[in-house]
């Protein structure tokens, strides 16, 4: 009896797998699908070429002066002439290490935090956290303890930049989160000022409270005191920043089911306690990719200290636009910070997804 | 909670103590001579006038009205503190006490003087507000701007005068109002508007901001009177005569013959009474200041007489190359005249 | 448990009575608060007084006698610092609505482009998303201002566009209408030609009803809503008459333009705002489960139908309370304008009238109520929105 043998088995059709199949699943799967797909590259064609001819291959990155430019493609010569001055601004120039020094000690200081196996890490975050803004202001301050004092005045660039929106973070989260809680209080008198606190925040642009900062403050406080630019910006930053904070927060507040304040109560905590060990530490994870976000925005918004008149990262851009030495580079000055502050952004949002996934410890409801 | 927000502020303000300083209504001198530095609020970026070069050091007539000072009241021209100021933030900056002077081209008008709580110490600059254009354009005189685009800065007292002064000679204009006057040379290069105005003075100093300043003219038209000088708090008169009596020491040096190359040699040698009551060889006239005997001659040491830092800053020696004009000595053809030290 | 009986218990004193303390605690706070405007308060006052500086909405009646670049009502240098205080409040509108029509478009569609099927596109949408939301708004404004409108040509050698449109570094300049005596006609024969076609989409939905075909209503109610407005102006002159912009001295004249600084400050903030419109867009698509589509499907609608008559609509409901703040967000974004000298209200407003009269205070309070007074407004119509889309729910 012949035993059946069966036949191997055919392949896949052609068109169905490898690079073939991946094309027809995912741009020519219709007719209309493949009209897209052709409006898509050549929408493309139209940009990338001349995109990369200019930023790259045309462009100029060796000289000193702007006669070194081509004129062809970007000339990046002006953006490696002016870096210092787009870094720290006008800070006295031999005393620049200080700023290296403060950027250093924050990235050696925040690294154990991101080893997963630091031993004590909230005791060594804590303390990191408060000892360092000290530090940072005497370093980039200095006025005591031997170091020569460099006014506010004199700071500039992507330095001033950073400190604005570290000081903003750093200011804005606990106010925030203070005020979230005043929005959920029980008590009505708390409640309403916290709202309004925070509607009144919300519902003005930046720019205006900047102004008031520049312009009216000292109209508001006594006769002869005298808060320095830097400082009125600063607080107005953390205001503004914090009443966003609150928002988030609060959404994460109410995400945290009745359950859990029933049982801090039962378990006999106070007020304080039951927030600080059992709700705020759960609304807090839920509301980080949030918290993220809002400081993405910070970040964006420090550029409106330009207003202002302050020497940021933009402004000094700005500036060195204006220079006549190198009228017209307009472009290759704007693209480049573009492309720095787009850096700080993007990295801070990839680090959110990252840590979203992270603690995303299953506890889905 | 609301109530964190205040302690919150006053908490940082407290750490940033270097910044807070107390200022005594009325006694302006004595808070500048303790706490040792003139805060002085200049432009943020004015050639000849107030400009950071390329060490972010300011230099200018304006700075040089605030060094005058310091040397007057310290015998150290370099004790200034400098506050760059946009055209908007500038009264209330010496209205609340944040400058102790506010030297930033400001014209001196009337409700300048009386509503906004400020006092004019003199004119350092007589200046007139002027045209300019592309030669391209081939343009010869501002009546010729018929229909143009004009760039102005905002809430300057040119672009109230612009408006009168088209509207005077019926002709029709589109203004384009920026801040700074970075934005308005930019747009002026790029011909966003056909014409930039301002004080002729800043015309002169945007021009060397161009690219080409050859290819741009300052019309002859002169549409308003633009005295320009430094100001003060109103109701602190010690202050208001140290910073006026600054100005006319330097206008006298110069009447006088004295300069910052001879100063030294005529204190101690001169005969000239005048000479001799100026640089405090005779009487006592420092002292009324509340300043030192030798003031006038640490002024025009450190910084110069009034003719030298003309020259220096927007004059021939400088990039600017403006003519004394008006502001020659009033035996020189100019209107520049300083009542005597006696 | 040392004790299974309860020991007596002392009085609680009246400090640890909850009651007490949460009384005390809002006592506090608001006497706090108080304090602090007191504080502010008195402050301004004996300031304003040492400092001779005036005070007082006075000023609102002065004239204010600068010029203006962009006004949409009749403006002249005589005119009142009140009226400046409207053309600001209109030209900051004019901007807000043109950016949110525009960004809400854009946002849909690279939305949509975000969760096509088609591999390229949606990679073209996420780059767009990413790059353009990380990006300062204010340099995007500085980027289209001064990188890219203003080295465009000057009036003299402009790119036209068939003698009608023209481009420089001074604006797009195009045709305006005026009114002309045919209007009156024109405009009667278009709202009676507008109800004749309501009233034929009207039959038309019956009819469907009754026989599942709709027959000639819905093109017959198309075609009278265009015929019979140009027909009467075919017969009685156009209701129109075009200025055209032409070059006469130093500008175009005739016609109307649109300025640069608004381009500028329209294209940052669509393209900005559309970006993180689109991410909104997006998630509410895909918070409507996977269900919703076989269902659709399994009941005949074509892809398209199932998106717009069954997805879209309860997408919506997730979509509309992010795209309110992002109006919200786009109406304070157009503060930025006093970067580039566009006369929206903070720049005309708070910059220019708050110079010339030395008023900060009553200038700036006046702007930000007015900005108050928006975010309020938006945020009741999108409640009210929000609450007529819930109501769908069962």
């Amino acid at each position: 009896m012949d035993k059946h043998v069966f036949r191997p088995s055919l392949p896949p059709p052609a068109l169905e797998v490898g690079v073939l199949g991946w094309l027809r699943g995912n741009l020519f799967s219709s007719v209309g699908n493949t009209l897209l797909t052709l409006l898509a590259g050549y929408l493309l064609w139209l940009i990338v070429p001349p995109l990369l001819d200019w930023t790259l291959l045309q462009a100029d990155f060796s000289g000193s002066q702007r006669s070194d430019c081509s004129g062809e493609g970007a000339c990046w010569v002006f953006v490696r002439e002016r870096f210092t001055q787009f870094m720290y601004g006008f800070y006295p120039a031999e005393l620049r290490w200080r700023v290296n020094l403060t950027v250093w000690l924050a990235v050696i200081g925040a690294a154990p935090l991101f080893m997963p196996l630091m031993p004590r890490k909230p005791i060594y975050g804590l303390g990191f956290l408060l000892a360092y803004p000290l530090l940072a202001f005497w370093l980039l301050h200095g006025g005591f303890f031997s170091l020569v004092t460099v006014e506010t005045s004199q700071w500039g660039g992507l330095m001033l930049t950073v400190v604005i929106a570290a000081v903003g973070i750093a200011g804005a989260l606990p106010l925030g989160i203070l005020l979230a809680l005043g929005r959920r209080s029980d008590l009505p008198a708390i409640r309403v000022l916290c709202v309004t606190f925070i509607e009144f925040w919300r519902g003005v642009p930046l720019i205006t409270v900047l102004f008031m900062s520049s312009v009216m403050l000292p109209l508001f406080l006594p006769e002869g005191m005298n808060l320095d630019k830097l400082l009125r910006a600063l607080v107005m930053v953390i205001f503004f920043e914090a009443a966003y904070v609150a928002e988030v927060v609060r959404g994460g507040l109410q995400a945290i089911p009745k359950g859990q304040y029933e049982a801090a109560a039962a378990m006999g905590l106070g007020y304080w306690r039951s927030m600080g060990l059992v709700i705020l530490p759960q609304a807090l994870k839920l509301v980080i990719p949030g918290i993220v976000n809002t400081f993405i925005a910070l970040f964006k918004d420090t550029s409106l200290v330009i207003i202002i008149g302050l020497f940021d990262f933009l402004n000094s851009i700005k500036r060195a636009t204006n220079d006549p030495a190198w009228l017209g580079m307009s472009t290759e000055g704007y693209v480049f910070a573009a492309l720095v502050y787009w850096l700080f952004c993007f990295a801070m949002s990839r680090y959110s997804l990252r840590l979203e996934r992270q603690l995303d410890t299953g506890h889905k409801h | 909670m609301k109530q964190v927000k205040f302690p919150l502020a006053l908490l940082a303000a407290t750490l940033t103590l270097g910044s807070v300083t107390q200022v005594q209504a009325g006694a302006t001198l004595d808070a500048v001579k303790k706490k040792g530095f003139v805060q002085c609020g200049i432009s943020d970026g004015l050639p000849g006038f107030s400009y950071a070069d390329a060490k972010g050091k300011y230099v200018g007539l304006d700075v040089d009205v605030c060094r005058a000072v310091a040397a007057a009241v310290f015998g150290d021209a370099e004790k200034v503190k400098y506050s760059p100021l946009t055209a908007k933030e500038r009264f209330t900056a010496l209205q609340s006490g944040e400058v102790d002077i506010l030297s930033r081209n400001t014209t001196w008008t009337s409700s300048r003087d009386a509503a906004m709580g400020l006092n004019f110490t003199g004119v350092t600059y007589y200046d007139g507000q002027g045209f300019l254009v592309n030669k391209k354009l081939g343009v010869a005189s501002a009546r010729e701007l018929d229909g143009a685009t004009v760039c102005i800065q905002a809430g300057t007292t040119t672009e109230l005068n612009l408006a009168d002064y088209f509207r005077a000679h019926n002709l029709k204009f589109t203004p384009i109002t920026y801040d700074t006057s970075d934005e308005s040379a930019k747009s002026l290069e790029s011909g966003r508007c056909d014409v930039l105005t301002s004080d002729q003075s800043q015309l002169y100093a945007q021009r060397i901001k161009l690219a080409a300043p050859d290819d741009y003219v300052v019309l002859p038209e002169v549409i308003s009177k633009e005295p320009l000088g430094p100001a003060v708090r109103q109701g602190d008169e010690e202050w208001f005569d140290v910073v006026r009596w600054t100005l006319y020491a330097q206008l006298n040096a110069e009447e006088l013959g004295v300069s910052s190359a001879n100063v030294e040699e005529l204190a101690k040698s001169t005969k000239n009474p005048d000479i001799a009551r100026l640089l405090g060889a005779e009487g006592e006239y420092g002292k009324d200041l509340k300043l030192s005997k030798d003031w006038a001659v640490q002024i025009v040491k450190q910084v110069g007489n009034y003719g030298e830092i003309f020259e220096r800053n927007v004059g021939a020696g400088s990039q600017l190359k403006i003519e004394r004009g008006l502001n020659a000595l009033w035996n020189k053809g100019g209107l520049q005249y300083a009542p005597p030290v006696r | 448990m040392r004790s299974s009986v309860p020991e007596p218990q002392p009085k609680p004193s009246w400090l640890t009575d909850p009651q007490v303390r949460a009384w005390l605690f809002q006592v506090l706070a608001v006497i706090f608060v108080v304090a602090c405007g007191w504080f502010l308060f008195h402050n301004t006052q004996t300031n304003l007084a040492h400092r001779g500086i005036l005070s007082g909405f006075g000023f609102l009646d002065n004239s204010a006698g600068f010029g203006i670049s962009q006004h949409l009502i009749d403006y002249r240098e005589s005119d009142s610092y009140a009226r400046v205080f409207v053309i600001g409040v209109l030209n900051t509108l004019l901007v807000s609505l043109i950016g949110i029509a525009l960004a809400t478009v854009l946002g849909f569609v690279v939305g949509m482009a975000r969760l096509s099927p088609n591999w390229l596109l949606r990679q073209i949408a996420t780059v767009y998303i990413e790059v353009f939301r990380n990006i300062p708004p204010l340099l995007q404004i500085f980027f289209w201002y001064f990188a890219i409108l203003q080295p465009l040509p000057g009036p003299k050698q402009s790119l036209a566009l068939g003698e009608l449109f023209f481009v420089n570094n001074r604006g797009l300049y195009m045709p305006a209408p005026s009114l002309s005596e045919g209007f009156m006609p024109v405009l009667v024969a278009f709202l009676l030609a507008l109800v004749a076609c309501i009233v034929c989409w009207r039959r038309a939905s019956v009819q469907q009803e009754l026989s599942g075909d709709s027959g000639w209503w819905r093109p017959l109610g198309v075609g009278l809503l265009l015929a019979v407005p140009l027909l009467t102006a075919w017969a009685l002159g156009s209701p129109f008459t075009w200025s055209v912009p032409t070059l006469s001295g130093f500008n175009f004249r005739g016609g109307w333009v649109v300025i640069p600084e608004l381009v500028a400050l329209t294209l940052a903030l669509t393209i900005y705002t559309a970006a993180f419109i689109a991410e909104t867009v997006r998630s509410g698509i895909q918070s409507v489960s996977h269900g919703q589509t076989e269902a659709a499907r399994s009941l005949g609608l074509r892809p398209q139908q199932t998106l717009r008559l069954v997805i879209i609509p309860q997408a919506l409901r997730v979509i509309i309370p992010p795209l309110t703040s992002q109006y919200l967000n786009l109406t304070k974004n157009s503060s930025l304008a006093a970067g580039i000298g566009y006369p929206d209200m903070v720049s005309l407003f708070a910059g220019t009238v708050l110079n010339q009269t030395g008023q900060a205070i009553e200038t700036m309070a006046i702007t930000m109520s007015v900005y108050l007074a928006i975010s309020i407004s938006i945020s009741l119509l999108m409640n009210l929105y929000n609450k007529r889309i819930a109501l769908v729910e069962r």
